[in-house]
C-alpha cells in the first residue's frame, strides 16, 4: 500500500526531493504538495534575469503542470496550510484536510524587514518572489528606487532596475559591498562597475526611517540626515528561516527547524529540507547544500542509509555581468600570506590566501574561470608549495612538479599589468624590448617597470627571456665581487645575524676566497662593520678609497682638493681670511665656490695636506667631508633671518642638523638642504633628505638626487616641531645606514624598501624611530669628530719615506 | 746588489704604502697584511695615478684613479687591462726595509 506523503512548500529544495523520489520509486508514495504561492516550483535564483528582462518567468519554471501530473502529484497551490495535527497525522489546508504518513516541511525563508518606522508603507518590498519581481519590473526611466542592502540580492535588484532605466541608489551599512563574500579590493571593483552602470552606491550608510505620504513610501532617511526620494524601496537585507508553522506544530525550532543528519525533525515522521532548517547550528541560503539535503531526504524516505554533511562552501556568482568567486577563509592574519594578481584594464582581481603550504581562501573578481580548481585545493587542503610561483595563473600552468613560470608570463595578455607601482603593462614592456631595451636597466629607463619597489623584477626578467629567448641571459644574484659568493644583502644580513665584528671574522665565516678582499669588497665590508658595530669595530683607513683615507679628494694629477666645513653654508670674515691665507701659503691654483655652499681649494699637494689642515684648524675650520660617503653638506637659505617669505629658521635648523650629522658614514654620499619656504631656494627637493619649512611645520622629503640620475624627493612626513624634524632626519639616516647597500644613494635604497615601508617603520612607529635615532647618536659619539685634526698629527706619513735622489747625485 | 736602509716596517701602514723618491721617479713601498714588502713604480701606466694611494689587497694594489689592479710580484696588470709597472728588489732585515739601489740607479748610471 502506498504511503501518504505531504509536502509543504514548492521550493527548490522540496522540488529536488520530489525529483529524486519519483525517479527512484515512482509508486512508493501518494504525494500532495501545498504551496502558498499560486504556482509550482521555479528557479528563484533566476529571478534576476527575469527582472533584467533577459528571461521570462516561463523559462525559469522548473516543474510545470505537466510534470506534476506525470508523477501523480496532487497540487494545492495558492492554498496555505492552517494547522497540523500530529496525533491524527493530518494537515489542515484552507480548503480541506489531508492525512499523511510522512510530512515534509519545505517552508523556506522569509525576507527580513528592518522594523524601522515606515517599513509597512506601500511601496516597501522585499526581493523574494515573482510578485516582488513584477513590482520592480514596473520601474523604469523617471522612477527613483532605493535598495537597502549591498548583498547579492540587493545588487541584483539594483542592477535589474537600473537596466530598465530607473534611477537606483544602493544603501549599504558596511564599508564594502558583499562583505561576506568579498574582500575590500573586490568590493571596490564591484562598486566601480555598478557605478559605471549609473547606480549610486552609498557605503557605511545607516537607514533610520522611511518617510511616507498618503500611506506610500516617499523617501529613505539616513542617519547623517540625507534624504533619498524614492518611488519604490526594496529591502534586501537578508532572510530568516520560515518556522512559524513548525513552531505552532510543536517541533523543535531554533533559528530554523532542527533536523538531524537524515533531515528528520523532532517528530520521527516529519522531515524538513531547505532554507527552513537548522542543522548543527547552521542555516543555509545557498543552493548547493540545499540540493545535498534534498538528496539525503529522498534516500531517507526510501529507507536507504544517507547522512547530510556540511561542506566548506564557495560562492560563485554573477552580479550584473561581473563574475565573482569567493571560497574559504580570506581574512587577513599574521600567519597568512596573500598572492594578488590585478589587471586593471580587464577589471580582474584575484587574491589567494595561503597559510603555510595550504591554500585557505580565494577571492576572484572579473575572471573566475579557474575557481573550481582553486576551490578544490582549498577543500582538499592540498600542499601548494610546489606550484606557488604560478599558482595564481591557474591549473593551465601547473605542469606537474616542473611548473615553468615562463609559460605563465608568456600566456599573460598584453594588457596585463606587470609593474603595479608605475602602472606598466606587458605590451609596453614588449614594445620597449622590440625598440632595443634588452636588459633590466634599459627596461627600467624606458618604461619605469620594476624601477620602484622592484618586486616585479622577476616578471620583467622573465618577459625579457620569453621575448628575447637565448639572447637574454637571466641574471643570477650578483655576488659583491670575485672574492666571495655572497651578495651585498647577504653579507649585511650575516654580519648582523652572526655578529661578525671584524674583517677577519667576515673573511673566515663567510668563506672569502681571497686573503683580505679587494678594492671592491673591502670598502663595503669596512662600511658594513662600522655601521653595524660602531663601538666594537675600528674603522680601517686602509680599506678605504684614497679620498676617505686622505680626507681630501684626489684630482687627476694626483693633487688634492680641500674643502673646509661651513655649517649650513654660513661663514664669517675671520674664516674667509684664514682660507685666503691658506690658499696663498700653499700655492693653491684654484679657489672655487661649490654647489653645496662651500669653498673648494683645488690643487693642494699631498704632502702639504696636514699643514694646510692644521692652519685651517687654527681658525676653527674643520673637514667638510666633501670626499666622503657620509654627510656632505646641509644647504640652507636665509629663512626668517632676512627673507620676507621665510616661515621658519631654516638656517638655524640646517646648522643644527649639520652639527648632529657631520662625520657620519653612510652607504653613499648624503646631502641635505633646508629651505625656509616652499619657494625652496636651498633646492631641498633634489637632496637625499630635503626639508621645506611651511607655516605649520616642516615637510621632510627624501630620495632626491641631482647626479647621474636626477630625482625629485618624495614627501615622507610633515612634522610640527623642529625637534621632531631632527629626530626623523636622524632616524631616516640611521635606517639608510643600517639597510642600504654600499654605494647605493638613498633613493636607490628607498626604491628597494619602498617609501611606505620607511614611513611605517621609521616615522610612524615612534618606538622604532627613537631607537634608530639613539643608535645613530651612539655611532656619532665615536664618529662626530674632525679627521683633519687627527691626521695633522701624523704629518710625517704624508711625506716621502726617503729621498734617494740626493744620495744618487752624490 | 747594493742595499739601502729605507726605514722601519712600521713606517708603512699595514696594507698600505709609502713613497720613496728615487732617480727613476717615485717608487712605492707596499706592505701587505702578512708583512711582506714590495717595491714598484708609484705611477700607473694608464693615467699616471699614484699607486701608493691605492688599496692593497693580497699581493696586489688597485690604482685609485681607475681601478687598474697590479700584481706586486710581476708588476703585471690584472684582468682585462694591459700594462706593467716596474718592480724593484726589496728585502726585510728584521724590521728594516732594504731597497736595492743598483736596480734604481740604472737609468742615471746609463
Amino acid at each position: 500500500m502506498k504511503q501518504k506523503l505531504v509536502v509543504i512548500g514548492a521550493g527548490m529544495a522540496s522540488g529536488r526531493v520530489l525529483e529524486h523520489l519519483t525517479d527512484a520509486a515512482p509508486d512508493a508514495f501518494d504525494i500532495t504538495l501545498f504551496n502558498a504561492e499560486p504556482r509550482g516550483n521555479y528557479n528563484r535564483i533566476m529571478l534576476s534575469p527575469v527582472l533584467a528582462g533577459d528571461q521570462t518567468y516561463e523559462e525559469i519554471v522548473t516543474h510545470d503542470d505537466a510534470w506534476y501530473a506525470e508523477r501523480g502529484i496532487t497540487c494545492r497551490f495558492g492554498e496555505k496550510v492552517v494547522k497540523i495535527d500530529r496525533d491524527l497525522k493530518v494537515v489542515e489546508g484552507e480548503n480541506g484536510h489531508v492525512p499523511y504518513d510522512k510530512l515534509i516541511f519545505g517552508t523556506g525563508s522569509n525576507p527580513f524587514m528592518i522594523p524601522m518606522p515606515g517599513h509597512d508603507l506601500d511601496g516597501v518590498i522585499a526581493y523574494r518572489d515573482l510578485e516582488d519581481t513584477e513590482q520592480m519590473m514596473g520601474m523604469g526611466a523617471g522612477n527613483k528606487v532605493v535598495v537597502i542592502g549591498g548583498g547579492l540580492l540587493g545588487l541584483e535588484a539594483a542592477a535589474g532596475m537600473a537596466a530598465r532605466g530607473a534611477d537606483v541608489t544602493v544603501v549599504h551599512i558596511m564599508g564594502h559591498l558583499m562583505e561576506r563574500q568579498l574582500d575590500p579590493a573586490a568590493g571596490y571593483l564591484l562598486k566601480k562597475s555598478l557605478e559605471e552602470k549609473g547606480i549610486t552606491v552609498l557605503l557605511n550608510a545607516k537607514s533610520t526611517e522611511i518617510a511616507g505620504k498618503d500611506g506610500k513610501a516617499r523617501a529613505l532617511l539616513l542617519e547623517d540626515g540625507t534624504e533619498l526620494p524614492c518611488d519604490l524601496l526594496v529591502m534586501a537585507v537578508g532572510i530568516r528561516p520560515n518556522t512559524a508553522l513548525a513552531q505552532e506544530t510543536g517541533l523543535a525550532v531554533g533559528r530554523g527547524i532542527h533536523v538531524d543528519d537524515q533531515m528528520i525533525t523532532s517528530d520521527a515522521d516529519i522531515y524538513a529540507v531547505g532554507e527552513c532548517v537548522e542543522h548543527q547550528g547552521e542555516v543555509f541560503g545557498l543552493v548547493a547544500p540545499l540540493y545535498d539535503q534534498a538528496k539525503v531526504l529522498a534516500q531517507t524516505l526510501l529507507g536507504e542509509d544517507a547522512a547530510f554533511k556540511q561542506r566548506s562552501l564557495s560562492t560563485k556568482l554573477k552580479v550584473t555581468g561581473c563574475d565573482l568567486f569567493s571560497a574559504g577563509d580570506f581574512a587577513e592574519g599574521e600567519t597568512r600570506e596573500d598572492i594578488v594578481f590585478r589587471d586593471p584594464a580587464r577589471g580582474v582581481y584575484k587574491r589567494l590566501v595561503l597559510e603555510g603550504d595550504k591554500l585557505v581562501g580565494a577571492v576572484m573578481y572579473g575572471d573566475t574561470a579557474d575557481s573550481n580548481w582553486f576551490f578544490g585545493l582549498i577543500r582538499d587542503a592540498e600542499d601548494v608549495s610546489e606550484m606557488r610561483e604560478t599558482l595564481i595563473f591557474g591549473p593551465a600552468y601547473q605542469g606537474g612538479a616542473t611548473a615553468d613560470p615562463l609559460s605563465a608570463v608568456a600566456a599573460l595578455p598584453p594588457e596585463a599589468e606587470i609593474c603595479g607601482c608605475n602602472g606598466v603593462c606587458k605590451s609596453e614592456i614588449t614594445a620597449a624590448i622590440a625598440d632595443g631595451a634588452t636588459d633590466l636597466g634599459a627596461i627600467r629607463a624606458t618604461t619605469k617597470a620594476s624601477a620602484s619597489c622592484g618586486t616585479c623584477t622577476g616578471l620583467v626578467e622573465q618577459l625579457l627571456q620569453v621575448t628575447l629567448g637565448d639572447d637574454f641571459q637571466m641574471p643570477t644574484a650578483q655576488p659583491i665581487c670575485g672574492c666571495c659568493d655572497l651578495t651585498h644583502e647577504d653579507v649585511r644580513r650575516l654580519i648582523k645575524s652572526q655578529e661578525l665584528k671584524s674583517q677577519e671574522a667576515v673573511w673566515q665565516e663567510l668563506g672569502w676566497k681571497t686573503l683580505n678582499g679587494c678594492h671592491v669588497c673591502r670598502p663595503a665590508v669596512n662600511y658594513y662593520l662600522l655601521a653595524d658595530w660602531p663601538v666594537e669595530y675600528q674603522d680601517d683607513p686602509q680599506s678605504r678609497f684614497v679620498n676617505e683615507r686622505k680626507h681630501a679628494n684626489i684630482q687627476k694629477d694626483g693633487t688634492f682638493s680641500v674643502v673646509p666645513r661651513m655649517w649650513g653654508g654660513i661663514t664669517n670674515p675671520a674664516e674667509l681670511r684664514a682660507i685666503a691665507d691658506a690658499a696663498e701659503k700653499y700655492d693653491v691654483p684654484t679657489v672655487k665656490v661649490t654647489g653645496g655652499q662651500r669653498i673648494d681649494l683645488l690643487g693642494v699637494k699631498g704632502a702639504d695636506l696636514p699643514y694646510i689642515w692644521s692652519d685651517l684648524n687654527k681658525a676653527g675650520l674643520v673637514s667638510g667631508h666633501a670626499y666622503s660617503k657620509g654627510l656632505r653638506t646641509v644647504k640652507t637659505c636665509v629663512g626668517t633671518d632676512h627673507c620676507r617669505f621665510g616661515t621658519q629658521d631654516s638656517t638655524g635648523l640646517g646648522i643644527k642638523l649639520e652639527k648632529l650629522l657631520w662625520g657620519s658614514w653612510t652607504p653613499h654620499k648624503l646631502k641635505l638642504a633646508v629651505s625656509g619656504c616652499p619657494r625652496n631656494c636651498a633646492e631641498a627637493t633634489c637632496k637625499d633628505i630635503g626639508l621645506v619649512c611651511v607655516d605649520s611645520g616642516f615637510q621632510i622629503s627624501i630620495g632626491g638626487a641631482a647626479g647621474m640620475d636626477v630625482k625629485e624627493t618624495e614627501l615622507l612626513v610633515q612634522v610640527p616641531t623642529e625637534e621632531e624634524a631632527i629626530e626623523v632626519v636622524m632616524a631616516v639616516t640611521q635606517a639608510y645606514r643600517e639597510g642600504g647597500k654600499y654605494l647605493d644613494r638613498l633613493y636607490k635604497w628607498m626604491a628597494k624598501v619602498g617609501l611606505d615601508w620607511i614611513r611605517e617603520t621609521v616615522v610612524d612607529d615612534l618606538d622604532n624611530r627613537r631607537a634608530l635615532a639613539e643608535r645613530f647618536e651612539l655611532s656619532q659619539s665615536i664618529y662626530r669628530k674632525d679627521p683633519w685634526a687627527e691626521q695633522a698629527k701624523e704629518a710625517p706619513r704624508f711625506a716621502p719615506m726617503a729621498d734617494l735622489t740626493l744620495e744618487a747625485a752624490e | 746588489m747594493s742595499w739601502i736602509d729605507i726605514g722601519h716596517i712600521d713606517d708603512i701602514p699595514l696594507r698600505g704604502a709609502r713613497v720613496v723618491k728615487t732617480p727613476v721617479g717615485c717608487v712605492a713601498l707596499f706592505r701587505t697584511a702578512k708583512d711582506e714588502v714590495f717595491a714598484a713604480s708609484d705611477t700607473c701606466p694608464h693615467k699616471g695615478g699614484p699607486l701608493s694611494e691605492g688599496i692593497v689587497h693580497g699581493q696586489s694594489v688597485t690604482c685609485p684613479l681607475h681601478n687598474w689592479v697590479f700584481d706586486l710580484n710581476s708588476g703585471q696588470a690584472q684582468g682585462a687591462d694591459e700594462g706593467q709597472i716596474a718592480t724593484y728588489s726589496v728585502q726585510l732585515d728584521g724590521d728594516r726595509i732594504l731597497l736595492d739601489s743598483t736596480s734604481l740607479g740604472q737609468r742615471s748610471a746609463a
